[in-house]
């Protein structure tokens, strides 16, 4: 698990993961989805729960969209435009490795 | 009085021994020895109890938490829970292999602290003589085991101009977040607030210096920045809003709203074991007098700011204004507000009168310190 030393800029062939450190639980109290990470807890919409669940480090960002895309039935480039920069916000605050 | 919402964070001192003598230590001035701590039944017990009423997070933090034997059980038990663990330590004589125990039984994240980036300024600032070298090679043996690593540095006079140096340090370490949390004046801090408290210049300078360094490492390192409130125009959200999503244990299973509460003296503190966790949570008069805004008085009581900052720190408000319910006199529209100007210009002349070799009470165990 190494830092990354320059920042990473995500692209169609990026596989995104989340780092071990981060991770998303279901909470039954609140009847909700939680991200924990180091000092902070956020909670997802349901839209960016379905993107943060496909960073598994082994789909491309092209797949990823192209699922939410048929998942929604949206159009990819519209997808494409909100993934990207889902992903980027996420990968500046380290939550996300690219 | 408001209706309370389950909590989600846990701050649980589990101990106050600790090896440094930091002069602005967050423990209370009159620290408990070893034979009051909850034992470790005890405390699985109240971690069981956390999880049930909703905290997901859980910082296990002292004094200094690796001087309890029992460290790696207490951390397997809220694992097992799902809780989220972050170590809060000095990083200062840990046995050999324990670290990689604590990742192993499921520590999620580890904070160390380092009161200088120079050698020599951490050792002073803690009076303990190699201190600087045992803390690089916690951060070194936290990385190896795999743990995502926090730097602490607590920002005052005497290390403020070593700011670049502490972000440059955190980035060799491999750290993923850096706090550069300047001092809050409560407890042994207010204790010290002359010879710690920094110039308005440095103070200034640094934000410019955190800034930049924010922008420079985007996607690199996060860095928290924790204003100093004297210097400020608003006050923070003292725990995210008195007894609303978070709350702290101390050694001895007093549950209290934040680290200073017990400065606040017309409130009694209940004890776990006394009553279960949620009884105290719940229906605690301590939690309950400050909680949500119905307590407020003018200006906080009709502010737009009300639910933003939560009237501030209760404890500030207590030690300058000598009323827990008035608005922290860090905010600006607090009627004493000029006050804090007046202790920045108080601790610079006083500074300026010091010997500069002996300007600290240092935190000891049954130091006496005159108020």
């Amino acid at each position: 698990m190494t830092m990354p030393r320059q920042r990473m800029l995500v692209s169609g062939g990026s596989k995104p993961s989340l780092p071990n450190h981060v991770r998303i639980q279901f909470d039954p109290l609140r009847q909700a989805y939680a991200v924990l990470a180091p000092e902070k807890i956020f909670w997802p919409n349901e839209i960016s729960l379905d993107i943060l669940r496909r960073c598994d480090g082994s789909s491309t960002v092209e797949t990823i969209v192209a699922d939410l895309a048929s998942d929604y039935d949206a159009p990819e480039e519209d997808v494409e435009g909100d993934v990207t920069t889902f992903l980027q916000e996420w990968s500046d605050k380290l939550l996300v490795r690219l | 009085m408001s209706a309370s919402l389950p909590p989600i964070g846990m701050l649980a001192e589990i101990t106050h021994r600790c090896p440094l003598q930091c002069p602005y230590c967050s423990n209370p001035v009159e620290l408990l020895k070893a034979n009051r701590e909850l034992d470790t039944r005890t405390w699985l017990d109240l971690f069981d109890q956390a999880a049930d009423l909703g905290v997901l997070q859980v910082h296990l933090s002292g004094g200094e938490p690796t001087l309890r034997r029992d460290l790696e059980q207490l951390i397997a038990g809220l694992a097992a829970r799902g809780v989220y663990t972050n170590l809060i330590t000095a990083g200062v004589g840990i046995a050999d292999g324990r670290i990689e125990a604590f990742a192993e039984v499921g520590l999620d994240h580890l904070q160390l602290s380092f009161q200088g980036a120079r050698a020599e300024t951490t050792d002073r600032i803690g009076n303990h003589g190699g201190s600087h070298e045992k803390k690089l090679e916690t951060a070194r043996r936290a990385r190896a085991a795999g743990l995502p690593l926090t730097i602490n540095a607590p920002i005052h006079r005497h290390n403020i101009e070593e700011v670049p140096e502490f972000i440059e340090l955190a980035l060799s370490l491999g750290a993923e977040r850096l706090e550069i949390a300047n001092v809050q004046y409560a407890g042994w801090a207010l204790t010290n607030r002359d010879a710690l408290m920094p110039d308005r210049e440095a103070v200034d300078r640094q934000g410019e210096i955190v800034e930049a360094a924010r922008e420079r490492l985007t996607g690199i390192m996060n860095i928290d920045f924790v204003t100093p409130d004297y210097f400020a125009t608003y006050p923070k959200p003292c725990m995210g809003g008195w007894a609303r999503d978070a709350f702290m244990v101390a050694p001895d299973g007093a549950v209290l709203p934040c680290h200073a509460a017990q400065t606040i003296p017309s409130l009694a503190f209940e004890r776990f074991g006394a009553r279960t966790l949620a009884g105290i949570w719940n229906d605690s008069p301590a939690f309950n007098a400050f909680r949500g805004t119905d307590w407020m008085q003018e200006p906080c009581r009709s502010c737009e700011r009300r639910e933003i900052d939560w009237g501030g720190c209760r404890c500030q408000a207590m030690a300058i204004a000598g009323d827990a319910a008035a608005t922290d006199p860090a905010c600006v529209k607090s009627p004493i507000h000029a006050r804090m100007a007046a202790l920045i210009d108080e601790a610079r002349h006083a500074a300026e009168g010091a010997p500069a070799d002996v300007p600290f009470v240092h935190r000891r165990i049954g130091t006496v310190v005159d108020m």
